[in-house]
Parts: structure tokens; C-alpha cells; sequence
């Protein structure tokens, strides 16, 4: 077996018991991930640092010093994180040189638990897009089949974590972008409630959607990562202070006794294909002859779940993108004549040139949403029916260990197939988007495959901070249709 | 009322509150930090970087919301209020809006008619902007001021004279400076000045269209710009013109106002409630012991100089100027017992050597015991009025007991008759022909007897005592 094929935990565990030094696997991954990115496009930058930060793991272990459990683990960041010292682009050219001076505070946790940044991962523009295509940097290739998207806005991240490029990826996800790529890309994901993990550092899209996740090869690298980032955090006030369980220790796949929950509203759904209507039916027959229970449960509102994302999410990131404006830093048009020119001018200019067309997109619906005269039509009844949406999900979920369902309708799409139909394209969500609205944790497993041999994943979702119960339900699946996925030949 | 008309007044003030660090980050709030050193990735809108509420901006919010009688939210929302400008780093300022932490107040001020309640709409929350400083054709910008607390207090339209306009701000200043909440420099930018004016003819109940007047930095300039504004808005109408609802910048070295940017150009400000900060939850028991801490205002404290400590008008509102002097005449009247003698000495010696020695009460040497110990002394006979003086300044410089002093120098009032009765036959011996003429009728030379044993003794006799002797020998 390779370094590259081995998860996050075998791997530090090979070099914590020095079988083979942090270095070395940096310079594999390394290697590995440079030679394969001109075909992936996964990632925007590499870390110059990294093969230093190795041997200083190396060192450490060496001294017999205390050492986190991702010791020497090549960790993959989506571009939204801020790094200090690496550049932190957003996969949009108005951050094109944008270097920060912090870390966020997900990636220092995981540099404290000993984990290396190895690279930033490409996705779509200001998470904005649900395929990669609206990144800056290129579009990102899925490693199944070079001509699919690998999802998005996660999509470097499950695209490198299936080709091996990294040992563990970080993914942020606003209404399915870590769930959405990593099922296009037969890889872990898992969204945890919105406040368990802190926000510090990671570029806002949607402040009150936006989560961080790892994408991962097992569920246990997953439970084990989630366990490291989670947590209140002082610079965030809306991270919760719940305590967080050993999620990785605690990690059961027994399914005797569950009470599994499946939504009315997302059956017969359109467009769902009879490939994933029959992985989906497979997974569920499976968890009945475990021992589990399946009922069906209704959220009647959840069919508005995408108008309402689309409304609450473009309203908090036209405000949200409102800093990027050329004077602090990032990109600024260049004026022949800076001091004729008015500040109007000036940022038009600059952000004309710095956004993308979908980023403009939905700055410009968000704006229209919150314009007096329309905020009460359109952002403030949004946020009601959001609120309404979350409590039939709260409680429709009480008693029930997991709700199970699809995760896309499709399997991994051609690259431009979707991008010049935005509707199209944001119907993708529905499975996804109410999981983001509720504030719940949810996860794709990879089940199987279609009939073209690309990945399908299925989402586990439950009530607020039960990730306890997501991961060991997503166990299960994983052990049962691990086999049946396997590894993309790059 | 002016040429028949009718001003219609409302103030809106930004109070920086007085915090050790910014309302959403631990960046330090000196004034005198070197540009862009008070910076942070919060403060400077960097990507990624969260708010986190300074529970100190709170607290001096509430304490000022209590002291100007306002009802406090236990729940309030903070929102963002959306425009681009280069000093603002996010593109939106943190602000409150339908939701403030302090609504429905009231300021009383004294006007040449009395008494007048102004009305307060609001107080709410919100972070300050950074500075831009502009150098021909290029612009400096300074973030250090960037997340500075500010306060907004909000009036209702209740004032009618550019005099009563800067009334209310002075004595809201004098609010702030008492309950500590901000230092009221209006200089240095911490106290800032909108004022919104009207005019409507006489009797007329509906108002007429508002003009702002925006960031005025002194009471006079306050008085002075509501003044051109009045009469501006008198002419346009007069002539027949409509008067458009804008902002107006005061120029002080022309005393006139200028529009800055008309209702036309006015931002939709697209508020929202800011996702990256939960609603702000107050309990009622912390509101209770923040009411319990709040120090006696100085309207307040004037009622009881003048009702019960018997101190004129004047006296009471000189004394009640700022919280130090006040608590400084308190502790020096309660420690003497004698209010009104307390309050001469403040008055008069104290408020003079402190103008003298530009210092502030809180530097000088005397404390409110020793200039008490020395109203005992005068009251007790030990020294006369006219020495006490002199100890005063001797207190003054060296901050010594007044009775150390009197004891060092030998100051005492003589009361010994013997001793006296020697002096004083000494005196009347060497003036033979004034003590016949006394005796003749002509008893005001009583006065230039008192006067000669006065300067024998060195101004220590007891005029009490020297009294008493003189009549017997003359009158006897």
C-alpha cells in the first residue's frame, strides 16, 4: 500500500512510530500533488514551508516530545481559510495576492494537533457555485472523470482527498458544499452544526450558514478531525460552548435498536436519477436488516428550502463582500490617473475587475433583497420561513438517530453543462440546502456507483450537535459499502 | 421666534464611551497611538475576521442609558448598515437599528424660562469609522478609530433656540463626564454633533422639512451654525423657495452652511441584523446593580445644595460643574459641617488658585479634610478669617495640615486678656488725643484702635476679645 492510499490516522501513527518520517511524507504528497495538478487543478497554492514544518514534526518526535494525533498528516486547506504566510485567495481574483497574517482558527487547531499545511484547494469563487467552474484559478477536474465537475464549492478539497493529494481536507460548507463534492468524488464529508466549529479566519460567504468541515477518506479520520477543530472559540460569538464529545473514542457502527427518519418531501424527488434511487433504496434496506428502524417524517416547508437559501445567502454575502474594495488590500484596477479619478470610479472598477459574473450575481440579488422597499418581501420573509423550516425539522427529528437521504440527484455533472444556467445549477441544493438552514450536522457517505462508474453519496443528517450520531451511522455505511466505491485511478 | 417663525430642534450625539479596548476587538483606544497602530485583522476588515462584543462598551451604554433616564432593552440587536467609504473597512458599520439598547430618555437643561425637559428618542451602540486625511492628491487613512465605541443619542425635535441646543449638549456632556461614560473632548473628536433643524410658521403644528447639520465640534459653533440655519431657511422660504431636505456641512470660518449631499444622493443603507453577532440578552438584575452604582447627577445634587445645604443658585451649578469638584465640596462640607463656608472657600480660593495653576482637582495638594480642618479653625476662633487666607496658600503649596501650620508659625489668635489688656492700654497710652476724642463722641476712631492692636499683634488678637477690652476701657 502507498503512503498516499493510507488514511490520516495510519499515516501518523507510521510516523509517530518513526516507520517513516514526516519528511518523507511531505515530499510525497508533495510531489504527488505538483505532478498531478496540472491534470486535477486541485490546488491554487503550496506551502513553500511544508517540508521545514515536517522535520520539525520529525524533530519533535525524535526528542520524544509530546505530539498531536495528526502528527506529520499533509493537510489540504480550501482557499477560504486564512494561512499565515500563504497566500488565501477565496478562488477569486480580488484576493489574488492576498496573504494573510493569521491563521483561522480551524487550521491552527489542526497545526496544533500537529498536522502540516501542505496546500490551498481550489473552489468555486467566494464558495459561490456548485461545481468549481466559478473559481478564478480554473476549474477543478473530478479524478473519476477528468471531464466532470468535482462539485462544489468544496471541490479541490474532495478532489484531492479521492486522488490522494493530501491526507486530509479541509471544506467549508454554506447549503452543501462539503456534502455536494464529496459525493461527486466518492469521498467523506461532514457539515457539523452551525457553532461547533469557529468561523475566525475563514472568508464569509454566508455568516449565519457557513460552516467548516473535514472531507476525509474513513469516517474515523473525520471523527477524529472534527474532534480537534471543534469548540467555542473567544474571537467567534456565535461558536457554542456545548462540550464536545470524543467523537473519534466514542465511534460505534451498531444500527440495532436506531430509529432512522426519511423525509416525505424529498421522495419522487425531480430529476433524481434511478441510479442513485437505487443506491439510496440499497442503503436503506441495508439499515433495516441491521436492526434499524426507518420512518418517514414531513417538513412541509422544506420545498422552499433552495428560494430561501438563495435569499438569505446572497443578502449576508452582498454585505459580506462589501470589504473587498481595493483599498486595504487585495486587487486594485490600475487608473491612469488615481487622484482624477472618483471613488465611485475606483471601486467599480476594482470590483468589476475582482469578482467573477456569479459572484456579481449574487451580490446584486442580495443588495435587491435588503433595499428598503424590498426587505420585507424578501429578506426578512426568508428568514422567516427559514425559522419556520428549522423548527419542523427540530421537530420532526426528536426521538430519531439520523435522517438519511440523497444527496444530489445526479452523479458528478460535465464540466459546463450547468454554468450558463444559474437555476439549473442552484437546484442542485435541495437535498443540502435545509440542513444549512436548521443549523443542522450532516454528512455524504459514498454508498456506490452509477452505471458510468462515478461515485454516489448519501447524506446523514441529524438534530444539533448529535454529530455523534451522524458519524456512527455514516460507520456503519461506510463498512458496509466501502468496497463497492474504492479509489479513482489518476 | 424669529421674523414669525418657529425653530424645531433635534440633537443627535456620538459619545465615544470611555473602554480600554474597541467595541469588537482588544485593540487599545489611546489617543495618542501613533497612525494604524491601534489595528487589528477586526478592525481593519480583513477576510475571516469576527466581531466579538467588549462587554465594558455595554455596561457603559446602560449606565449612561439609566442616568439619562432611558428604558433598557434586555434585548437588543446589533445590525449592519451598509455603504462603501475608504475609512469605513468593512463596507458596513456594526450599528443598532430597530432594536436599540436604551430608548425613550429625557435631559433636563435650564433655560432663560426655566426648566425644560428634552425628550430622548434613542442611545444606541455602534462602532466608530477610521479617519481620512487628505494631501493634495492623495488620502491618508488612520484605522486606529476604527471600532472605537460610540454612543449615538438621539433627541426628540424638543428644542427651539440655537441657545437651548447647546444647552442640551452641554449638560448631556456634563452627564457623560459625571457617570464616567465618555470624556466629553469635544477637540480630540470624543462628543460629535448632528443637529437637525426646521422652521414652521407660528402655530403651525406640522414640521417643516429637516436639514442636517453634521459634526460640529463646540457648543458655540453648535449655537452659531443653528443660528445661520434658521435664518437660511427663513430667507428660502420667504422667497417664495421650498427647503430641501439634506445634510449641511457648518463652515465656522465663514458662519455658514453648506450642503454636503442632498436626499437625492442619500444611501439606502440596507440594514440587516449582523449574523456574525447573536442578539444582546441583558438581564434585569444587571440593569438593578448598574442603577444601584450610578452617582448622583448634578441637577440632582443642585436641588440638594439649594434646599438643604442653603447655597445660592449660582453657587449650586458652579459646585455641580463636574463630579470632582462636587464629591470635592461634598467631602469638605460633610467633613466640616458647614456647607455654606465650604462652598465660599471652593468658590472663591480654590477655583482661583486652580485657574491660576492650570491644574486639575484631582493634581492639587489641599484635600477636602484639610480645607475643612481650616473652616474649623476660623469657625473656632483659633485663627482670623484674614490669616486663614494665608494658611490656605501655604496649604496650597505645601499640602500641610492648616493646624500644623498655624502651630509652626505661630499663627493662634491671641484670646490671652492679660496679654491683651497690655497691647491694648500700650496703644491707647501712645494715642491720648484719639482716645479723648472718642470719648468727646467721636466713636468711629473705635475702628482705628481695633486696626492699631490688630497690627501690634500681628492680626492674631481675637477680635472678640479685643472688643470686649476696648469698650470697658473706653466706655467705662
Amino acid at each position: 500500500m502507498q503512503i498516499h492510499e493510507l488514511s490520516a490516522q495510519e499515516l501518523s501513527q507510521k510516523i509517530q512510530s518513526k516507520e517513516v518520517s514526516a519528511a518523507e511524507v511531505a515530499k510525497h504528497f508533495l510531489e504527488r500533488a505538483q505532478n498531478l495538478n496540472f491534470k486535477l487543478n486541485a490546488f491554487i497554492s503550496f506551502n513553500e514551508e511544508v517540508l521545514k514544518e515536517a522535520e520539525k514534526i520529525d524533530l519533535q518526535i525524535a526528542r520524544g516530545n509530546k505530539i498531536g494525533p495528526l502528527a506529520g498528516v499533509p493537510l489540504g486547506v480550501k482557499d477560504m481559510f486564512c494561512t499565515q504566510g500563504i497566500r488565501t485567495t477565496a478562488g477569486s481574483r480580488i484576493l489574488e495576492n492576498f496573504v494573510p497574517p493569521y491563521d483561522s482558527t480551524v487550521v491552527r487547531k489542526l497545526k496544533e494537533a500537529g498536522a502540516i499545511v501542505l496546500g490551498k484547494l481550489n473552489q468555486d469563487e467566494f464558495a459561490m457555485g456548485s461545481s468549481g467552474e466559478t473559481s478564478y484559478f480554473g476549474v477543478c477536474k473530478n479524478p473519476w472523470d477528468l471531464s466532470k465537475t468535482p462539485g462544489g464549492s468544496s471541490g479541490g478539497s474532495a478532489a484531492a482527498q479521492a486522488a490522494g493529494l493530501a491526507a486530509l481536507c479541509l471544506g467549508t460548507d454554506t447549503g452543501g458544499s462539503i456534502r455536494q463534492p464529496a459525493s461527486f468524488c466518492g469521498v467523506y464529508g461532514i457539515k457539523p452544526t452551525y457553532g461547533r466549529v469557529s468561523r475566525y479566519g475563514i472568508v464569509s460567504y454566508a455568516s449565519s450558514l457557513d460552516q467548516a468541515g473535514p472531507v476525509t477518506r474513513t469516517v474515523s479520520d473525520a471523527a477524529l478531525a472534527l474532534e480537534v477543530i471543534s469548540g467555542k472559540d473567544a474571537l467567534d460569538m456565535t461558536s457554542s460552548d456545548q462540550s464536545v464529545p470524543e467523537f473519534h473514542k466514542n465511534l460505534n457502527p451498531s444500527l440495532h435498536g436506531k430509529r432512522i427518519a426519511v423525509l416525505k418531501e424529498y421522495e419522487n424527488s425531480d430529476g433524481l436519477t434511478p441510479d442513485i434511487v437505487n443506491a439510496y433504496e440499497k442503503a436503506i434496506e441495508f439499515l433495516r436488516g441491521e436492526g434499524a428502524t426507518v420512518e418517514q417524517i414531513s417538513c412541509p416547508h422544506a420545498i422552499h428550502g433552495v428560494s430561501v437559501y438563495y435569499l438569505v445567502a446572497t443578502s449576508e454575502a452582498s454585505s459580506n463582500l462589501s470589504r473587498y474594495d481595493g483599498v486595504k488590500y487585495g486587487h486594485r484596477a490600475q487608473f491612469e490617473n488615481i487622484s482624477s479619478t472618483s471613488l465611485k470610479d475606483f471601486y467599480s472598477s476594482t470590483r468589476g475587475e475582482g469578482f467573477g459574473p456569479e459572484v456579481k450575481r449574487r451580490i446584486m440579488l442580495g443588495t435587491y433583497c435588503l433595499a428598503s422597499g424590498y426587505y420585507e418581501a424578501y429578506y426578512k420573509k426568508a428568514s422567516q420561513v427559514r425559522r419556520i423550516i428549522r423548527d419542523e425539522f427540530l421537530v420532526a427529528l426528536q426521538g430519531f438517530d439520523a435522517l438519511v437521504s440523497p444527496v444530489t440527484s445526479t452523479t458528478a455533472f460535465d464540466i459546463g453543462k450547468k454554468i450558463s444556467d444559474p437555476v439549473k445549477m442552484y437546484m442542485n441544493d435541495i437535498f443540502t440546502v435545509c440542513t444549512n438552514l436548521a443549523g443542522l450536522p450532516g454528512a455524504s457517505v459514498p454508498v456506490g456507483k452509477d452505471r458510468a462508474g462515478l461515485p454516489i453519496g448519501i447524506q446523514v443528517q441529524s438534530l444539533p450537535f448529535c454529530e455523534q450520531s451522524v458519524l456512527d451511522v455514516s460507520y456503519a455505511l461506510e463498512l458496509a459499502f466501502k468496497n463497492s466505491v474504492g479509489a479513482p485511478h489518476v | 421666534m424669529y421674523r414669525g417663525y418657529e425653530a424645531v430642534i433635534g440633537l443627535e450625539v456620538h459619545a465615544q464611551l470611555k473602554t480600554n479596548s474597541k467595541i469588537f476587538s482588544s485593540d487599545p483606544t489611546n489617543f495618542e497611538a501613533s497612525d494604524n497602530q491601534n489595528t487589528s485583522p477586526v478592525s481593519v476588515g480583513m477576510p475571516g475576521a469576527l466581531p466579538v462584543l467588549n462587554e465594558q462598551a455595554v455596561k457603559l451604554a446602560v449606565i449612561t442609558g439609566l442616568a439619562l433616564g432611558c428604558s433598557i432593552r434586555t434585548k437588543s440587536v446589533f445590525s449592519r448598515k451598509n455603504y462603501f467609504y475608504p475609512d469605513l473597512p468593512k463596507g458596513y458599520q456594526i450599528s443598532q437599528y430597530d432594536e436599540p439598547i436604551c430608548e425613550h430618555g429625557h435631559l433636563e437643561i435650564q433655560t432663560e424660562t426655566g426648566p425644560k425637559t428634552v425628550r430622548i428618542l434613542r442611545a444606541h451602540l455602534e462602532e466608530d469609522a477610521g479617519k481620512s486625511t487628505h494631501h493634495g492628491d492623495f488620502t491618508l487613512i488612520n484605522y486606529n478609530r476604527s471600532g472605537i465605541p460610540l454612543l449615538e443619542i438621539v433627541s426628540e425635535p424638543d428644542l427651539r433656540t440655537p441657545a437651548e441646543a447647546a444647552d442640551y449638549a452641554r449638560t448631556l456632556r456634563q452627564v457623560l463626564q459625571y457617570v464616567e461614560s465618555c470624556d466629553g473632548n469635544l477637540e480630540e473628536g470624543s462628543l460629535r454633533c448632528d443637529c437637525n433643524v426646521s422652521v414652521r410658521k407660528a402655530g403651525e403644528s406640522k414640521l417643516g422639512t429637516r436639514v442636517e447639520i453634521k459634526n460640529i465640534n463646540s457648543f458655540r459653533f453648535i449655537e452659531k451654525a443653528i443660528e445661520y440655519e434658521i435664518e437660511r431657511q427663513i430667507d428660502e422660504i420667504e422667497a417664495g423657495r421650498k427647503i430641501i431636505q439634506e445634510t449641511r456641512l457648518y463652515d465656522p470660518d465663514k458662519n455658514r452652511t453648506f450642503t454636503m449631499r442632498t436626499k437625492e444622493d442619500a444611501e439606502d443603507y440596507r440594514y440587516f441584523p449582523d449574523p456574525d453577532l447573536l442578539p444582546l440578552v441583558i438581564t434585569s438584575s444587571y440593569i438593578h446593580e448598574i442603577r444601584k452604582a450610578l452617582p448622583t447627577l448634578p441637577q440632582d445634587r443642585c436641588k440638594v445644595y439649594i434646599q438643604h445645604l442653603g447655597l445660592s443658585d449660582y453657587d449650586a451649578k458652579v459646585l455641580t460643574e463636574t463630579r470632582d469638584l462636587a464629591d470635592y465640596f461634598e467631602k469638605t462640607a460633610q467633613i466640616s459641617q458647614r456647607p455654606k463656608e465650604a462652598a465660599n472657600w471652593i468658590m472663591n480660593e480654590l477655583l482661583r488658585e486652580l485657574k491660576n495653576s492650570s491644574q486639575k482637582l484631582s493634581e492639587i495638594k489641599i484635600s477636602p479634610s484639610q480645607l475643612a480642618e481650616l473652616i474649623e479653625l476660623v469657625e473656632k476662633g483659633v485663627i482670623s478669617g484674614k490669616i486663614a487666607k494665608a494658611v490656605f496658600g501655604e496649604c496650597w503649596s505645601s499640602g500641610k495640615n492648616p493646624h500644623d501650620i498655624v502651630n509652626a508659625q505661630g499663627l493662634g489668635l491671641i484670646s490671652d486678656e492679660s496679654a491683651l489688656e497690655a497691647v491694648i492700654d500700650r496703644v491707647l497710652s501712645s494715642n491720648e488725643k484719639s482716645v479723648n476724642e472718642y470719648k468727646a463722641g467721636k466713636t468711629k476712631l473705635l475702628g482705628f484702635f481695633v486696626g492699631a492692636i490688630m497690627k501690634e499683634t500681628k492680626g492674631q488678637a481675637s477680635p472678640e476679645v479685643v472688643n470686649k477690652i476696648l469698650s470697658k476701657k473706653l466706655n467705662g
